[in-house]
């Protein structure tokens, strides 16, 4: 329908999609001119690379997510897909997109080549051979951040290192590294002095320490820098020395004998920075290494113990009383309730907590339960974002922590044992999160858990007006449920459901309603294969997946009315190139 | 145990209601039979105890990992799951070590604990252990000149013996 406009009324139009993912929608079915989308943001099979990178070959910033949410819970198979290797590949051959390189070259950037200069990707299947391509292709190339990917080695890393003149960030976010050898960091040139961020925490195994403190030395725009477990605390305090201008640090392997010279040495090291607002890291910590940052924790701001067991109750509080400041504020369910207390009572600014179980295969002697929750509420006003896996919740303390944080975007509560009721009253939990949802008018993301019957899903369809992601599980029962989501989220772009009583029926109902949405995910419901072949049928443009892996060694002859494991509906134009033999497109 | 689940699967194909077939079990066949209420599903949490069916309690021959998750929950990343595996095995790795040193001994030794029964046995050992290292006046080590101390998390010298051998 656009094509037929004009370009300056395409262009006008334009002008009023201020929100980004407006743009994103509109310029898919837009043929013509475009104005030059500097950033983009794709689902990895929601458009071919190729129409991507011919369409908007001056493309600087590119972000493509691969797997869905639930593969990062091992309940995606892990040949799905997710492959980075064509998007980087069409961008680097893409002859306009060289073109476009050559024409609005940057001063000291280099001649041709594609003008690439950040890719993010998340979730994505990488291979040490695409990041050979992307150092070699784009010459102008700064930032690479890869969240939990995998796929590549120290090698890939290697080829980045080397090739990329005027690098300033690799951040590798809880990715899965193989480790083949410390070589890596050698590999940036003397001349790279540009590095601003380099994160590195996830990787396994050693590196040249050497090579790191001659990189930090020569790097006086370093802001960033998080360190893997092989860094140890005499290392750490050397490149402290060396960049004492640090904003963010992850430490190393944060263990020393606290009553050796080595401790002292880092106690100084880390009172030189004046400037650290976040830490993280702390593999292997004691708590009798913990004094060494007190003299820095009144200007934090961002805390991340997640990955420090042994750090628990009485050391946790100690520490938590110095950083007052704190706006982000990551740990394990060892911090217990009354820990909680001393964070609602100490951090007043604390907008985002995140609490980890600790052990999740166990009963855990330390936990949190909702005391921990509503005692946060009550401290921290600006609380706007939560995760929060406990042992038990009430709808008391739901209402209750609704009523003091009526700014929730994030919400995400899970009770570690499925279909939990409320121990108080053995109801299920419908009210506490309607109470939740009525509130926080704001709130774009919501995970539920616990004993939940159709009526919370009535009180998200009336109420989320603002809701983007929801995520259920082991909830609901029947079809009402997912039906009063479909039909009254408004702004609803991802729906991921596991092990709840859904069917055909509210699969089928609102189809129309999954062309403004991103992506459905349905795993272990009552959704038949039948279900989906009918949605395809009635929705063309929609990619229905069905993916199951125990029909591997069978036929391919699919019985008709048989029921899947998972199915996944993308919201696409293009469909994917190769597909797993378990995956059927529909 | 994939034979156990087609098996499963052959028996409910055609239900047309239960979609047992395609969920992943981990149990001796037979055993776990499932309310159609609600669906029991093995518990992540140890502490309650009230849905536990009769496969948890005899399946001590599983990895206990395995027999209590359900694929997929907690939800909680692979990278911070396998993270908190392998610090768990790093730490069970390391035994129970320690450095072990005795006034005017140039050099230390390090014992494990687990090697043995209690502190009579332990005293026996160090005593064994040290006789070689002549103090400054006497040839012999006097045993029972020497108390045998520890130091604790929180940094304090103890005397070893007062806390029970567990």
């Amino acid at each position: 329908m656009m094509t037929y406009f004009p370009e300056e009324v395409v262009e006008h139009i334009f002008g009023f999609l201020t929100a980004h993912c407006d743009r994103n929608a509109a310029s898919l079915v837009v043929q013509g001119v475009v104005p030059p989308a500097a950033r983009l943001r794709r689902n990895c099979y929601a458009v071919r690379p190729e129409r991507v990178a011919a369409r908007f070959p001056a493309v600087r910033s590119l972000t493509v997510k691969g797997k869905p949410h639930f593969a990062d819970f091992n309940l995606v198979p892990p040949d799905w897909g997710g492959l980075a290797a064509p998007w980087i590949e069409a961008f680097a051959s893409s002859p306009t997109a060289a073109a476009a390189g050559g024409r609005g070259g940057r001063a000291g950037g280099g001649g041709g080549g594609a003008p690439l200069e950040e890719l993010r990707m998340k979730r994505m299947v990488v291979s040490d051979e695409c990041l050979e391509t992307l150092a070699r292709s784009f010459p102008n190339f700064r930032a690479l951040v890869l969240i939990s990917c995998e796929g590549f080695s120290t090698h890939g890393l290697a080829a980045v290192a080397t090739h990329c003149r005027h690098l300033r960030e690799i951040d590798l976010q809880e990715n899965e590294i193989e480790d083949r050898g410390p070589q890596w960091l050698s590999c940036f040139p003397e001349s790279c002095t540009s590095l601003m961020s380099l994160n590195f925490a996830c990787l396994k195994g050693e590196i040249n320490v050497a090579a790191l403190e001659r990189l930090v030395s020569r790097c006086p725009n370093l802001r960033s820098l998080r360190l893997n477990r092989a860094v140890s605390v005499e290392a750490l305090s050397r490149i402290l020395m060396k960049a004492p201008q640090l904003v963010d640090l992850g430490t190393g392997s944060f263990w020393v004998d606290h009553r050796s010279e080595a401790f002292h040495r880092l106690i100084s090291a880390i009172e030189r920075c004046k400037s650290l607002r976040s830490l993280s890291g702390f593999w292997d910590a004691s708590p009798l290494c913990l004094p060494a940052i007190y003299p820095i924790c009144s200007n934090l701001t961002g805390l991340n113990l997640s990955y420090a067991p042994a750090i628990q109750g009485s050391d946790l509080i100690k520490l938590i009383r110095h950083c007052w400041k704190l706006q982000r504020l990551w740990v394990l369910d060892c911090i217990g309730d009354k820990g909680l207390a001393i964070v609602a009572s100490t951090c007043k600014e604390l907008q985002e907590l995140r609490v980890f179980p600790s052990d999740i295969y166990g009963a855990g002697s330390a936990t949190v339960t909702e005391e921990g929750l509503v005692a946060v509420s009550f401290g921290c006003p600006k609380l706007h974002s939560l995760l929060y896996f406990c042992h038990q919740m009430t709808n008391a303390a739901l209402i209750t922590v609704a009523n003091n944080c009526p700014n929730f975007t994030r919400f995400r509560l899970c009770i570690l044992e499925p279909k939990k009721a409320d121990p108080l009253t053995n109801q299920p939990l419908d009210e506490g999160f309607g109470a939740i949802v009525r509130s926080s008018k704001g709130l774009r993301r919501l995970s539920l858990s616990g004993l939940l019957t159709d009526q919370v899903f009535m009180y998200i369809g009336m109420y989320a007006k603002k809701l983007e992601m929801l995520s259920i599980a082991f909830a609901g029962d029947s079809d009402k449920g997912m039906l009063y989501v479909l039909n009254g989220c408004k702004n609803l772009r991802k729906l991921e459901i596991r092990d709840c009583p859904f069917g055909d029926g509210a699969l089928l109902e609102n189809v129309a309603k999954y062309e403004t949405m991103r992506s459905l995910w349905m795993s272990s419901c009552d959704v038949t294969l039948g279900g989906c072949r009918a949605l395809a049928a009635k929705m063309p443009m929609l990619n229905v997946e069905v993916i199951n892996e125990r029909t591997k060694a069978k036929s391919r002859g699919s019985p008709s009315d048989f029921h899947k494991v998972e199915k996944c509906v993308y919201r696409t134009i293009a469909g994917r190139g190769t597909t797993p033999r378990f995956v059927w497109i529909l | 145990m994939t034979k156990n689940m087609e098996k499963e699967a052959a028996l409910r194909f055609g239900d047309g209601e239960n979609f047992a077939a395609t969920e992943l079990r981990l149990g001796l066949p037979g055993t776990r039979e499932r309310e159609t209420a609600t669906k029991v599903l093995p518990t992540g949490s140890k502490e309650g105890g009230t849905k536990r069916t009769a496969t948890e309690i005899e399946s001590n021959d599983f990895d206990r990992e395995a027999k209590t998750q359900v694929v997929g929950w907690p939800p909680i990343r692979s990278y911070r799951r396998n993270t908190f595996r392998s610090m768990k095995r790093d730490e069970e790795k390391a035994g129970t070590y320690v450095k072990v040193s005795m006034d005017g001994a140039p050099i230390l030794r390090k014992i494990d604990l687990e090697a043995y029964k209690g502190y009579k046995e332990l005293r026996e050992a160090l005593e064994d252990m040290f006789k070689c290292f002549p103090s400054g006046e006497s040839v012999r080590v006097d045993a029972r000149e020497y108390a045998v101390t520890y130091e604790d998390k929180d940094g304090d010298l103890m005397l070893v013996g007062d806390v029970p051998w567990e």
